[in-house]
């Protein structure tokens, strides 16, 4: 789960690290006295959970409150790569000496987290280890130890930070570090972390992103998800704890696991089809999981038939079954199907389904290769 | 000969009493494995499968009375960690986490310490292993493969059951089946069980099933270049799925360019494996 730049700013700033003062406005008069509060000299910077905000004009500089509200008119008013700005976040302007990165992430070949930093920080990232490899800096902790200070030392001598930011930079990557491991995020960016003129380091953006799966212990981040963000088929699935994502295709796709879902899709594809989505009815999955993962694929109206592709292990067939018969007496539409069982109780849920009418199939490409013949029979009608 | 699991395997169930430990027990059972004991903290004392198997509140006592020398985790994922540790600090060398949605935090941590205590973890989020005709430890089903000379190695799970239906209906046997798991921080890598598969004699070829995300299979192509003999053939699920869309498993995340299907099929390709365009062509690939 992404977080919004200001949700992020207040959980960095619970672990000691300075964020400009500022506050949140939905409308351009809350904007305006929030600027009067802070002295004028405003950023106003739209909250959307996409990169590249700057470049949209989604971010901007306001000197005065009646400028801030003009501005601020004009960025809710605006999208950001296709996301409608909703709030905006309105922070005191810094003065900007020098621009750092510091961040957090999990290096997934050695399984560890590791925190870079850079001198050539408000740029992406991914472009200075392009451009400027020799730029980047960066330590692996050990999960068990966190981030030590000779560890945060290390990186402010690298980025040849002068030596009397030591104190405050090693204080800012711990928290962050703290901020990363006690939140459960999966990512966490200062991106810049900024040397003011009055020589103040100070977070001028902040990036989170949470593990979904440790949400069960953060129930003050849970409540920050912004549903609105989310497509409305997805926000549904992720109800029924389905994986679901939309595609341009006509063919929609039940299966159970992820890689079997993706080959699935591959298959489809190789065999001249285009799949509708990818949904994951995940394992061990009840037959009215499988009835709202039916509804949530048929509200797609691009699709023209469904394949079913269940392997079940953990899964049982005639649960699945079972979902099946149960959706199909709550559907209004004519859909074609392909239903594929195997594995575990597969006598049981074909037994079920046979007096359902519906097209078998007995392997992956027989499946994928009945449901690219319907589809295409049904787009031709 | 077999890797990791056989007919001497003694095993431990912690989850034993849950609706899928409970189930899945009955079905390795059945199997002919050789279930020796279940955990459930607060169920100790108990007797389950027919009254034939005993259930202990700590993983050590179970090891204690019982020999366990191997555990499955079916305890639920906010627990899972926990599990992991337990068994790892009783001492058991093999221990499989079947649970899937295990935090990445927990798992980086646990990773880290029982690699200090010499235990070996597959998973989490796996489907655990197979050797045919001697012993099933999780929930791939049993019937869909039968004993022979192939070694399948796995992030997925269905995908996994899909190609061993494949090569079972083309009368292909396998040696062992290991199902890693799709998390991002996990146990076993494919290099650890191609390395396994190597020196098995039972293993003339490898079966090896990827998917996008991550770099394990770059790495798997790069130990199989340098120091493998025996015949790989491989899928990589994914190739249609949209870059940075998260396509259900954790590690299943396109990041920044690598990770892709395209890139880890070149890599594979390059050291000499054989990628199949779909899984049911793995079997007419292994010849």
């Amino acid at each position: 789960m992404k977080l919004h730049e200001y949700q992020a700013k207040q959980v960095f700033s619970q672990f000691g690290i300075p964020i400009p003062r500022g506050r949140i406005a939905s409308s351009a008069s809350e904007a305006k006295s929030i600027a009067q509060e802070l002295g004028g000299r405003v950023v106003v910077k739209s909250q959307v959970l996409v990169g590249g905000r700057g470049k949209a004009g989604g971010i901007r500089l306001a000197n005065s409150p009646s400028e801030a509200e003009e501005v601020a008119t004009q960025i809710l008013g605006m999208q950001v790569k296709g996301l409608p700005v909703r709030k905006v976040l309105v922070d005191e302007a810094a003065t900007i000496a020098e621009e750092i990165y510091l961040g957090v992430t999990n290096d997934r070949s050695l399984q560890v987290p590791v925190m870079i930093a850079s001198s050539e920080g408000g740029v992406e990232i991914e472009e200075v280890a392009r451009r400027l490899p020799d730029r980047l800096f960066r330590v692996n902790v050990d999960p068990l130890l966190g981030l030590r200070e000779y560890q945060a030392r290390y990186l402010a001598a690298s980025i040849e930070l002068n030596r009397d930011l030591w104190r405050e930079f090693i204080a800012i990557a711990r928290g962050l570090y703290r901020a990363f491991q006690e939140s459960d995020a999966t990512l966490a960016e200062i991106n810049p972390l900024v040397i003011t003129d009055e020589r103040r380091l100070v977070a001028l953006d902040a990036k989170m992103v949470v593990d979904d799966n440790a949400l069960f212990r953060h129930v003050e981040l849970a409540e920050k998800r912004d549903i609105d963000e989310d497509m409305p088929a997805e926000r549904e699935a992720r109800k029924y704890g389905l994986s679901y994502v939309k595609l341009d295709g006509n063919i929609g796709c039940m299966v159970n696991g992820a890689g079997l879902a993706m080959a699935t899709m591959d298959v489809i594809k190789l065999f001249g089809g285009e799949p509708a989505n990818f949904l994951d009815v995940g394992g061990g999955a009840s037959s009215d999981k499988v009835a709202a993962a039916l509804e949530i694929i048929l509200s797609d109206p691009n699709v023209r038939t469904v394949l079913f592709n269940i392997f079940g292990g953990i899964t049982r067939c005639d649960e699945v079954a079972q979902g099946i018969l149960m959706a199909l007496q709550g559907v209004s539409r004519e859909v074609p199907m392909v239903v594929r069982l195997t594995g575990t109780n597969e006598t049981e849920g074909r037994r079920l389904l046979s007096e359902a009418n519906m097209a078998t199939a007995d392997s992956l490409s027989d499946a994928a290769r009945k449901a690219v013949a319907l589809a295409n029979e049904r787009q031709a009608a | 000969m077999s890797i990791l699991i056989d007919k001497r395997t003694r095993l431990l169930v912690q989850g034993i009493t849950g609706r899928e430990g409970f189930f899945h027990s009955t079905q390795m059972m059945e199997y002919g494995t050789q279930i020796v004991a279940g955990v459930t903290p607060g169920k100790g004392g108990e007797w389950v499968l027919d009254g034939k198997i005993p259930v202990f509140d700590t993983v050590v006592g179970a090891v204690e009375t019982t020999g366990a020398n191997c555990s499955v985790i079916f305890v639920p994922a906010r627990f899972a960690g926990d599990a992991i540790l337990e068994a790892a600090d009783a001492g058991i060398p093999l221990i499989v986490c079947i649970t899937e949605g295990v935090p990445i935090q927990d798992m980086m941590q646990v990773r880290r310490y029982i690699i200090q205590r010499g235990a070996r973890l597959v998973g989490p989020n796996c489907p655990g292993l197979l050797t045919p005709g001697a012993c099933k430890v999780g929930i791939i089903p049993g019937n869909i493969a039968m004993p022979g000379s192939i070694g399948v190695v796995s992030r997925s799970g269905t995908l996994t059951y899909e190609v061993l239906d494949a090569l079972q209906r083309k009368g292909k046997g396998v040696s062992t089946c290991v199902g890693i798991g799709g998390d991002p921080i996990n146990g076993t890598s494919f290099m650890d069980v191609l390395a396994l598969f190597e020196d098995d004699p039972q293993t003339d070829q490898i079966a090896l099933i990827g998917e996008i995300g991550g770099t394990d299979e770059e790495r798997a192509a790069e130990f199989i270049s340098d120091h493998m003999t025996k015949p790989v053939a491989a899928f990589v699920a994914g190739v249609t799925a949209p870059s940075d869309k998260r396509m259900g498993h954790a590690g299943a995340i396109v990041e920044g360019g690598s990770g892709l299907a395209g890139d880890k099929i070149a890599a594979l390709k390059a050291a000499g494996v054989r990628v199949a365009e779909h899984p049911d062509l793995i079997p007419e690939i292994l010849g």
